[in-house]
Order: C-alpha cells, then structure tokens, then sequence
C-alpha cells in the first residue's frame, strides 16, 4: 500500500495546507455518507412520515376503537411481549451459560443450535403448524399413543394458538439471543470466577456476584432492542395461526394487514400508529443508551 | 464421580436443547421424503422414505410449483442484490463516520437507529404506500430497497465499531505520504475490513433471501416474487399439496443454514462485538 500511496506523492506535493486536507476530508465523508441518507430518507423517513399523514384521520381512530379486534389484539399484544421477551432472555441467560462451557459436543450443538435462526420462516413455522393439526399432527399423534386420548385442537384455540405463536416465536429467535449474551458472558474475566472459586464460592454465588453484574447492563439492552423485534414479528402469528380462529389471536403486527386485506387502508394506518405510545419511551431510552 | 455427575448435569440440558432445536426441521425432512399418503400418519421414519417429492417440485410438476426455478432465481437475485447494495452504502458511511469523522457522523448514527425503532411489521404498510407513490410497487426493486433501508442501519453500526478499532497510525502514516481519503479507502480501510464486510454482506443478503412479509406486500405477480411467497401462498388453498409445499420449503432453507456455515467465523466475531460493547 506504501507503493500505490508513494507513486501518488507527485500529485499531492508536500505543500497542500493541513487546512485545505482536512476540508477535503470533509467534503469526501459527506459524499460517502449521501448514499445512506438518501436510503435513509426515501425509504425510512418518507414512508413513516407519510404513515403519519395517512393516520391523521379521527374517523378511522373511532372505528378502530369500536373494533374488539382491535382490543382484543392489543391485549395479545402485550401478552406476546411480556412473555416471549422476558421468557426467551431468561432462557438465553441460562443457555448462555450452558454454551460457554468448554466441550466438543456442545460446541456442535452450538453449530445446530444457530439453524432456527439462520433458515427462513416459512418451512420451519409451517412445520410447527402442521406438528399442531389436530388429526394428524405428530403431537397429538403422540399424545394419543400415550394416553388413547384426543389431544387439544392446538390452532383452533385462541390461548393455545397464542400459546403456541409464542413458543415459535422464542424457538426462532432464541439462537440470536443466545450469542449475544454468550458474547458478553465469554467477556467477563476469567480471573474474577478463579478468585470466587478460591474463596469456596458456590455455581449461584458465582452467578450472583460475578456473572448478573456484569452482564446486566448487557440483558436490559437486549431486552429492549428485543421487545422492538418482538412487537415487529409478524411471522410467527401469521404463519402459524393466521391470526385466526375468529380473528383471535391477532397482534399488532398482523392486524394491519388485516385491515389491508378488508381494504380498510386507514384503518390499519390507524393501528400502527396505536402502537407509537408504546414504543417512544423506550425509544428515547435506548438512545440515550447507545449513542453514549 | 464428580466429573460423571457434570457431564450428566450438561447431558440434563444439551439434550433437550438438541430436541427443541431439532424436532420442527426434522419433521420438515420427514415429510419431504415421505409419499404422499404416509406423511400424515405421525411416524418417526418413514416405511419407504422417497426422493419422489425432491423429483415433483425440482421438475416443477405441480401447478402450485410452475415458477419454482423462477422464483429460487428471484430470491436470488434479490438477496445479491441487497447483498451488494449494502454493503456498499454501509462501507462508504461507516468510512466516513469512522476514518474521516465527518461531521454530524453522531447524528447519522442515531438516524439509523431510529430505522430499528419502528418494528419491521409496522414499517411495511408505509413502507408499501411510499413504494406505490415511488411507483415502484410490484417491481423487484421495491423489496430491494425496503431490505436495504432495513439491513443498513445495524451494517453501519456493525462496521463502524470495526472501523474504530483499527489503529489510527495506520491512517496517519500514510497521510504523511501523501495518501487521499479515496486512498486510505482502498488501501486502508477494505483490506483491514474484509472479515466484517463478509458478515455484514451475509447477514444482509440472509435476511433478505429469508424475508416474508415485505416480499408478500411489495410484490404481486408471480412471475416476480420469491420463494417466499410463492411457499405461502399454498396457505390459502384447501387442496394444497403439503408434502411438496414441504419439500420445496426445504430446498429453499439449505442456501441460507450453507452461507451461514460457510461465513459463521465472521458473522459470530463481527456481529455480536458490536452488540456487546454497548
């Protein structure tokens, strides 16, 4: 690299003035940046704000709020959330430190482990639907061998289909969450646990005084950035129970297309923009978190 | 004995761990290599497993599969497409914001985040009538960008914590031979950036080759849309041919879990380091 810089050295004698370099600098950096605001704004800014402008209709608030779906999905909502953000990190915590014990074959496992997360939506959820069909679903299959009893109609009730929209959405999103942590637990040092373990420190204590403060900062950011992703899956609902029966087991994240689909354009508009109470408080917090 | 009981202890929870991961991609393939009438009768293997669905849904003979080849080819294009456009929008600002610290570089960073900030499912029905006004709905361009817009944001977070790491006498030595940004760039910054501009580019072009909702929004015509789509749309008939709908949703999970296995160095050092340190 010395030779391409050096071969250009008569192009830019000695003498260019610091001052003139560093302007050029910036003018470089605001071209290479353009791209992205140009993404940025057309693709980001734009839609949300004409989202906005599209939602700016009172009328179709008050129809949504005569909607019980609507209700009835924001109570899911808050539900899909609490549980499977909360269920799913304590799991990823725990796994954490399973993964990062050294041996061959949990480092294989860890290899298979990343897959839900690595492969599409579509086959896996549909697998899971169809493990759920009440006739010839394998769990129920099974269910029966073991008790020569019928097994639950899993899709065609709205706790279990819930239920179970949860358990997909934390099957497919665990691996994420998983490395994550494990990265921030493999980041804590080793001589603190050899120090605990000198002292006669217990697995728990060690858990409690060494592993849980350091990585708590770590779990309450994940938590966060995990509720926007949570609140934003609309795969593991609507491919699994397609909102359904009777429009039951509808979150935020499908409902909007429902109204789509029932051409109500403002309506779902209308919903997203329900959502916004929701998120700018934690909007705000994390920001000031990550850009410290 | 101690040692029996730890590793008994670990077997406690590597085996469900296994179970649980594997049970929804075994049925999967359980189902693509069954005959059509024995997938439904809940057994672990099955009596005669077949290639026969592999064969259906490869020579597309199944009117729900006409535009299988098409549509893998879609996918393709357009998870290289956002492959390629990303990185290459995500290098150029995370340069700028990192090497040339441009200014209001802070304030694009905090931009981005706000991308993450509005849940993917709630972006897509702006996101869907800014395409239309764009006039580029129905047009593959329409879910590129959508992909873009979204995979930049976490790229140029991803690639700008890389960039600040590497030593900043690099870039002063070759400034006193005289280097240009145009040339800290070439000469600096991409060699000592290729491992992360692999992840980057992997993880984008995964998520768009996996992308459901917005390629369902944005794109209509069968002719145009993805893999994807096409799969989900054997949801909404009743005589679906679900061993095949499975068979062909296999074929289109294997690219993704191979690109993954080929580039996992890269994508678990890159992507999780800049998670952490925040």
């Amino acid at each position: 690299m010395s030779q391409a810089a050096s071969a250009d050295l008569s192009a830019f004698p000695a003498a260019a003035p610091a001052a003139g370099r560093m302007s050029s600098w910036q003018n470089w950096g605001t071209l290479l940046v353009l791209p992205y605001l140009a993404v940025f704004f057309v693709f980001v800014l734009y839609p949300v704000g004409y989202g906005l402008w599209l939602g700016n209709d009172m009328q179709s608030y008050r129809e949504l709020f005569a909607d019980d779906i609507f209700w009835r999905s924001v109570v899911n909502t808050i539900i899909f959330i609490g549980v499977g953000v909360n269920l799913k990190l304590a799991i990823a915590l725990l796994l954490s430190g399973f993964f990062a014990v050294p041996r061959w074959w949990i480092r294989v496992l860890g290899l298979l482990f990343i897959l839900p997360w690595a492969v599409p939506s579509i086959p896996t959820i549909l697998s899971f639907r169809f493990m759920l069909n009440p006739e010839w679903g394998v769990i129920n299959q099974v269910y029966y061998n073991l008790t020569f009893l019928d097994g639950p109609n899993w899709l065609n009730n709205p706790v279990l289909g819930l239920t179970m929209s949860i358990v997909v959405h934390i099957w497919k999103s665990l691996p994420f969450w998983t490395l994550i942590l494990l990265a921030g637990r493999l980041a804590i040092s080793k001589e603190m646990y050899e120090a605990a373990a000198i002292d006669g420190a217990s697995a728990l204590q060690k858990f409690r005084f060494i592993t849980w403060p350091s990585m708590r900062q770590l779990y309450l950011t994940c938590t966060i950035l995990s509720m926007f992703f949570t609140l934003g899956d609309f795969n593991s609902v609507y491919l699994l129970t397609g909102g359904g029966p009777a429009d039951l087991t509808h979150v935020l994240a499908t409902l909007g297309i429902r109204y789509i689909r029932l051409d109500q354009v403002d309506l779902a508009m209308a919903s997203i923009i329900c959502a916004l109470p929701l998120m700018a408080p934690l909007m705000v917090f994390m920001m000031r978190r990550l850009s410290k | 004995m101690r040692n029996f009981f730890t590793e008994a202890r670990l077997l406690l929870v590597g085996i469900p761990v296994f179970l649980w991961t594997m049970i929804p991609l075994y049925h999967l393939t359980l189902f693509a290599i069954s005959p059509k009438d024995t997938a439904f009768k809940g057994k672990l293997w099955p009596d005669d497993p077949t290639l026969r669905n592999f064969e259906m849904v490869i020579q597309q003979k199944h009117y729900y599969l006409n535009n299988f080849w098409h549509q893998m080819w879609n996918s393709l294009v357009i998870a290289l497409a956002v492959g390629f456009i990303t990185l290459f929008v995500a290098t150029a600002a995370a340069f700028a914001i990192s090497r040339l610290r441009v200014r209001g570089g802070r304030l694009i960073m905090n931009l981005a985040l706000l991308t993450y900030f509005v849940p993917a499912a709630f972006l897509a029905l702006p996101m869907y009538k800014a395409m239309a006004v764009y006039g580029l709905l129905n047009t593959q361009w329409a879910l590129i960008f959508a992909m873009v817009a979204i995979a930049t944001p976490y790229a140029i977070w991803v690639l700008k914590q890389a960039g600040d790491k590497l030593p900043i006498e690099l870039d002063e030595a070759a400034i006193i031979d005289g280097a240009t940004a145009p040339q800290l760039f070439r000469f600096i910054f991409l060699p000592l950036m290729a491992p992360s501009m692999v992840a980057v580019g992997t993880y984008a072009l995964l998520l768009a080759w996996n992308e459901y909702l917005y390629a369902f929004l944005l794109l209509s015509r069968d002719v145009d849309t993805t893999l994807a789509v096409a799969l989900g749309a054997f949801l909404s008939a009743d005589d679906s041919p679900w061993e095949l709908l499975m068979t062909a949703g296999l074929i289109y999970a294997l690219p993704p879990a191979a690109i993954y296995y080929a580039f996992r160095r890269y994508m678990a050092a890159d992507l999780t380091s800049g998670s952490v340190k925040s």
